[in-house]
């Protein structure tokens, strides 16, 4: 029943992150964009090879800094200007020097949030199920091996000349991807 | 790491002065024959060696009798607190004018501890410190423990512990709200943040290698467990570029934060007006302190460890020596630090500062304070000479002498200050009653039972980042 579902998509498992850099590149040279890599560190250029050149992650955190420096210091002004105005020593109410380090602690502690959910979010991540790790050689791909996945969804795939494409890249083997 | 990218480090670690400790890199003399990593290295050999210890079957007998003793104690912490909640804070020896005991004192200490976890896998990681890779996991552990420890002291000296979360501003039907000019409610936001962000960085670290726990392990429970912990993490590229985008930015948050942490930890001394605390020089030094406590520590915590479980490939003698030049320069800053405090007490000309300068060196805690003297400023003096940073033992010696003179330092900032401030009539001496004691050793076998715990259940040493510099090393060999 299952071989009759349409594929997600073929993967080829590569030995190096130079190999599948390179194989990365000609993919992308040949028109595919519906990709991705997976590998057990980061490697460098790997994102750009596929097409993926920004992330929007640093504007969400700039976001939630300036969200947290807001929100803190109007939060210390509102008790302590007009919600219960305590008047030590005829000071002014809106004491600002004194709210500095809680305004700045809730500064850090948005944007670190920010940084941490934005970078789950934009991954969309946790992800309970896919199809990737159908793949049984994949449980490698947090060890010692890297792969390239096209997708099926990719308007260039073919199942044959994809196929063909992959081993001409001399992975160790090229899989078919069970959605 | 491609080649110009590796180029450009290289001539980074030559325009390195030697007189930066932090910053010096390989090509120290003598220090050139140790590596980052045993040289041999593959990522599948240091995924299999460092997960196997945590997905081995079978629990070693020392961890069993470690793990054994350091519960024992949380026991002792659990029975301490549970008397201190029927009886209060009676039990302990603090009293008026020294009405921060010990409570105050493992507070700071712990807190430094802390620190230098944050130092290690923030700082050193923008400074592109790669001898940081394997000891920033149990660093990092280390200082969510430190500061698990350090809360509840803060905690349980509330009088009316149960009634803590009125620290913070919430909408309650007193119509009350926090005193947000109090350096104690600052002190508040700033270890909450801490604890918070701490964990962030460490659970984020912690993502790639639990998907390799996952993927290795045969154990069926473990892999669920394991698999939820990752959240379905894959190594996607685009995932990986988002991944490091937010560590980096986590490191550069973290930064700024773990020094604004002691600092604001120093504000509770240094707007008090007593003698001894009214001081601007607290902020910069209590920062060293920490960074000086909490290396110490990670050495204390390393040499074990890598001994026991056979990781002297991955923390090398380069680790060890590195960590003692960064002891040996924060040491040199607090000694600094001593030395301006007695200063300002003769040249300000300040009958109480004076006094109680004098008072530190010949009254009744004199000897601690002598104490404190050899083992924070005499004892690292050792760490200048080469043969001792090569030698493990006398490292792991000096590491614990320099734990407890930082343990010493807090007793002498809060206890002497406060036990004869003005008037000589308000005077009275502090002693810790067996209490005190049961609370401060009970939090020390809650540290080691946590990080028993961790060792046995997570990747004492970050496997990605390993795999990643078994790659950098790949290619500059190539280069």
């Amino acid at each position: 029943m299952r071989a009759r579902l349409p594929l997600y998509g073929l993967m080829a498992e590569f030995d190096s992150a130079a190999d599948l850099l390179d194989a990365a590149q000609r993919a992308y040279e040949e028109g595919y964009r519906r990709m991705d890599a997976y590998t057990p560190f980061p490697v460098h250029g790997l994102p750009e090879a596929l097409g993926f050149h920004r992330t929007r992650l640093p504007l969400l955190v700039l976001l939630g800094g300036i969200a947290g420096c807001i929100g803190g210091y109007s939060l210390q002004y509102w008790v302590a200007a007009i919600d219960y105005p305590l008047n030590v020593g005829g000071r002014p109410l809106n004491s600002w020097p004194a709210f500095i380090p809680v305004t700045f602690e809730l500064t850090v502690l948005v944007a670190a949030l920010a940084a941490v959910l934005g970078m789950l979010a934009l991954n969309r991540l946790p992800m309970p199920y896919h199809p990737v790790f159908n793949v049984p050689e994949f449980e490698l791909a947090s060890r010692n091996r890297f792969f390239l996945c096209i997708e099926a969804v990719d308007p260039k795939f073919d199942r044959g000349e994809t196929k063909h494409f992959l081993e001409s890249l001399k992975p160790r083997g090229v899989f078919e991807v069970e959605p | 790491m491609d080649g110009p990218e590796t180029n450009e480090r290289t001539s980074e670690q030559a325009g390195g002065g030697g007189a930066d400790t932090v910053r010096e890199r390989q090509g120290g003399p003598g220090d050139s024959d140790a590596l980052v990593l045993a040289p041999g290295h593959t990522y599948a050999s240091v995924t299999d060696k460092i997960s196997s210890i945590v997905l081995t079957g079978k629990t070693p007998r020392g961890w069993l009798l470690g793990f054994g003793l350091s519960f024992a104690l949380v026991m002792l912490l659990l029975y301490a607190i549970s008397y201190l909640l029927i009886a209060g804070v009676g039990i302990w020896g603090v009293n008026i004018p020294v009405a921060w005991g010990f409570a105050i004192i493992n507070f700071v200490w712990w807190i430094g501890i802390g620190h230098a976890g944050t130092l290690i896998s923030a700082i050193l990681l923008l400074l592109h410190q790669d001898w940081r890779t394997s000891i920033n996991r149990f660093a990092e552990a280390m200082t969510l423990f430190a500061v698990a420890c350090a809360g509840i002291f803060p905690l349980i000296h509330l009088g009316r512990p149960w009634f803590f979360y009125w620290l913070f501003p919430y909408p309650s039907t007193m119509g009350v709200w926090p005193q947000f000019r109090s350096p104690l409610v600052w002190d508040v936001f700033a270890v909450s943040t801490y604890a918070s962000v701490s964990f962030m960085f460490w659970y984020v670290g912690l993502i790639p290698d639990l998907a390799t726990l996952r993927d290795r392990t045969r154990h069926r429970l473990a892999r669920i467990v394991y698999g939820i912990l990752a959240m379905g993490w894959r190594g996607s590229a685009m995932h990986w570029k988002r991944y490091e985008m937010a560590y980096w930015l986590l490191a550069g948050l973290a930064t700024p934060l773990v020094i604004s942490v002691h600092t604001v930890v120093s504000f509770d001394f240094a707007i008090g007006i007593l003698p001894g605390w009214h001081s601007t020089i607290f902020p910069p030094y209590f920062v060293a302190g920490a960074i000086y406590s909490g290396f110490a520590m990670v050495m204390t915590l390393a040499i074990p460890i890598r001994i026991f479980y056979g990781l002297e490939d991955f923390i090398t003698m380069r680790h060890l020596q590195a960590m003692a030049k960064v002891l040996l320069a924060t040491g040199l800053i607090v000694g600094y630090g001593y030395l301006m405090e007695g200063f300002m007490a003769w040249y300000s000309g300040n009958h109480f500062e004076s006094y109680m300068m004098a008072n530190r060196l010949f009254g009744p805690y004199a000897p601690l304070f002598w104490a404190l003297l050899l083992c924070n400023v005499l004892v690292p003096q050792a760490l200048w000479s080469q043969r001792i940073r090569a030698n493990v033992p006398a490292l792991f010696v000096i590491a614990i002498v320099v734990n407890i003179g930082m343990w010493l330092e807090r007793f002498v900032i809060v206890v002497t200050s406060l036990h004869r401030d003005f008037l000589p009539s308000a005077w009275a001496l502090y002693f810790p009653t067996a209490w005190d004691w049961a609370t401060f050793v009970g939090t020390i076998g809650l540290f080691l039972a946590l990080l028993f715990l961790f060792i046995r259940v997570l990747p004492v040493i970050s496997i990605f980042e390993m795999r990643e510099l078994v790659s950098e090393m790949d290619s500059r060999d190539g280069a």
